[in-house]
């Protein structure tokens, strides 16, 4: 029978991303509700020193396939490799990440598996013995009640929606061979061009300070990066301005953008479009800033200003260093 | 493409001779969607249907490349009757010819064995889905789509060229973009900033028409339509309990009481 609920570990630039974590803390919290184990499945090249880190979330295995030809990651080396070692040990449960990496590897693995799977979930749960999955449907306009009727039950989630919990357990690393011949690899990485900016990526920030067309031009985004700077938060924005050519497509948020879930989004002369609301209606806290009292956005608010956003955000700005 | 740094399609005209393209119909972005009153889906009355956006990535893209390399263009579309109206869009835009697999609802698995199923035969170079339908929001029919073809996949994607026997691909990640190689066929997933999808021209609309499209019976390919994922109920969101909106005169004086709020009430600064 299946049993076990695990996790595919993901990792960039030498450590493992946070996302894990919060994987590795839900797993675990379903694991002792079935009284099951958490294993953990990590492939890479030179990256059995995680599994005790992971350990620390919970984890008590952590299956590694540490080789050259993973340094990269790539859909068919990796793909293949978790797939190999969740068939033999008959996964009930597999998590991963919604993450770009996640969405690639997960999707991908419920061919190899011939499964089924919940994406992008905001809650999981037990119920019956079985995983119950929720998630946002039509950009969020409704949610559905997922299960899988296969196994392994796979769900992906969200990133940012589930706190990561600190819970000691043994990390043991268990070796796996992978069994790939790396002349079989189809896809290679050319190339990785990083963001030169430096900035944090907006599905991974804590805060988001986010401007619309309300913004009136790409100059004037300034004073939503003064703001920014001092959070230390990322800036997004409305697909109006990205359109006008204001700021660059890796800033939109929406349907055709990121979905994103900080802790707190400021959405300046953003109205609130629907394709808008797909993409941050998960933030913890949503904060908007608008001059027109009917704006859509509001109705979403937990907190709201009724005025102009050229007056009001550098206040703001004024305000928080007033406190920090 | 100025910020993805792929050149554009080179002309290949021995490399590619098919192309495929899914294309799947979704309710408007702006359509109100009401959950059944029983959670056993939605109310599909006054919905208005239009091709998946990011499938429209994938059909320009699909004819770009033609247009560059040669080759036909096959448009294939599972779903309901109401799914021609989105093929005959395809079609319109420039595709050559349809396949509609007809079938009132499939979960990602399942489609992507009926897709499997109708593009094997037709042996592509290339085949362009979306990164995903904004119905389920899934995000996995491509990737599945890629697995059961043997084929391998490059997701969503904001640059796309041929390169002689290979594809290149541009892929956004956190803080970053890759430039990822396949070797032909794959299958590609379109993101907003691959390309501007076309209009259909009314020419286009006219010529449409008479354009070939094969009809099959997805329960006479003999595919399986018990779910792996099962959506067990619908629930319309969560109520929000109404924000507060902070009122007053003086700007500096709301931007203070903001600050407070998120500092002392929400704990988030
Ligand atoms: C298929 C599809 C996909 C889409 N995907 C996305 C997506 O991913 N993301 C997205 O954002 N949109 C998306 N859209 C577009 C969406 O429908 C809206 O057009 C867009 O979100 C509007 O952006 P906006 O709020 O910045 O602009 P507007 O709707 O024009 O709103 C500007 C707001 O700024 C306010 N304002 C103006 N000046 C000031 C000022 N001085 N001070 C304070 N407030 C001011 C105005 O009151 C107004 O509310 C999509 C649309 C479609 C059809
Ligand atoms: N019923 C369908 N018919 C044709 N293509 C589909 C269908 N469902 C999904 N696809 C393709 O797969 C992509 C991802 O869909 P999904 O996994 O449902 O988010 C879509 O953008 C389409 O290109």
């Amino acid at each position: 029978m299946a049993k076990g609920v695990w996790i595919v570990a993901e990792h960039r630039n030498g450590a493992l991303r946070n996302v894990s974590f919060e994987v590795a803390s839900v797993a675990r919290k379903l694991a002792d509700e079935l009284g099951e184990e958490v294993s953990a499945v990590l492939v890479g090249s030179g990256v059995e020193g995680f599994a005790p880190e992971l350990g620390k979330y919970g984890v008590d295995k952590v299956y590694v396939a540490d080789d050259a030809m993973f340094a990269d990651y790539t859909t068919d080396a990796y793909s293949a490799a978790v797939a190999k070692v969740v068939k033999e040990n008959d996964a009930s449960i597999l998590l991963l990440a919604s993450s770009v990496q996640g969405k690639d590897l997960s999707s991908r693995l419920v061919g190899t598996l011939a499964t089924g799977m919940a994406s992008d979930c905001t809650d999981v749960k037990i119920a019956d013995g079985k995983l119950l999955a929720i998630r946002p449907m039509y950009a969020g306009k409704c949610f559905g009640e997922i299960v899988v009727e296969s196994y392994p039950q796979m769900a992906s989630l969200r990133p940012k929606v589930f706190a990561a919990v600190e819970n000691a357990k043994a990390g043991e690393v268990v070796k796996f061979d992978a069994g790939i011949a790396a002349d079989a690899l189809k896809t290679k990485v050319l190339e990785t061009q990083k963001d030169a900016s430096g900035k944090v990526d907006l599905t991974e920030a804590d805060i988001i300070v986010s401007g619309g067309r309300g913004m009136k031009g790409p100059d004037e985004y300034k004073i939503i990066e003064e703001l920014a700077d001092l959070l230390g938060a990322a800036v997004g924005a409305s697909r109006a301005a990205v359109d006008a050519g204001w700021r660059p497509q890796s800033d939109q948020v929406g349907q055709t953008g990121k979905v994103v879930s900080p802790n707190l989004y400021v959405a300046c002369g953003i109205s609130g479009a629907i394709q808008h609301l797909a993409g941050m209606s998960s933030s913890k806290y949503i904060v908007a800033i608008n001059k027109d009292s009917e704006a859509p956005i509001f109705a979403r608010a937990d907190y709201g200003i009724v005025d102009d956003l050229f007056k009001i955000v550098p206040e703001v700005t004024a305000a928080v260093k007033k406190i920090l | 493409m100025t910020d993805t740094g792929c050149a554009g399609i080179r002309p290949r005209k021995e490399v590619i001779v098919n192309i495929v393209a899914c294309v799947k119909q979704v309710p408007d972005t702006e359509a109100f969607i009401k959950v059944k009153p029983d959670g056993s889906g939605i109310e599909e009355g006054n919905i208005k249907w239009v091709m998946n956006p990011y499938d429209e990535y994938g059909v320009e893209e699909a004819l770009k490349l033609k247009e560059a390399s040669g080759g036909e263009v096959t448009v294939v579309s599972l779903g309901p009757a109401r799914a021609m109206e989105t093929i005959r869009t395809a079609l319109a835009m420039g595709a050559e010819k349809g396949v509609h697999i007809t079938i009132d609802e499939a979960d990602a698995y399942n489609t992507a064995v009926a897709l499997a199923a109708a593009i094997k035969d037709i042996n592509p170079d290339v085949v362009f889905c979306g990164q995903r339908a904004i119905d389920g929001d899934a995000g996995q029919v491509g990737s599945i789509l890629a697995e059961l073809l043997g084929i391998p996949q490059i997701t969503i994607v904001t640059g796309f060229e041929v390169d002689g026997d290979k594809v290149k691909a541009v892929k956004p990640i956190e803080g970053a973009q890759l430039v990822i190689e396949s070797s032909m066929p794959c299958v590609v997933t379109a993101q907003k900033g691959l390309n501007e999808p076309r209009y259909a021209s009314l020419p286009g609309i006219m010529k449409a028409k008479k354009k070939p499209v094969d009809v099959k019976d997805a329960a006479a390919l003999g595919l399986s339509v018990e779910p792996k994922a099962k959506i067990v109920r619908m629930t319309p969101p969560p109520e929000r309990a109404p924000g507060k909106i902070i009122e007053g005169d003086d700007p500096a004086a709301k931007a203070s009481e903001l600050v407070k709020l998120l500092r002392e009430e929400a704990k988030v600064i």
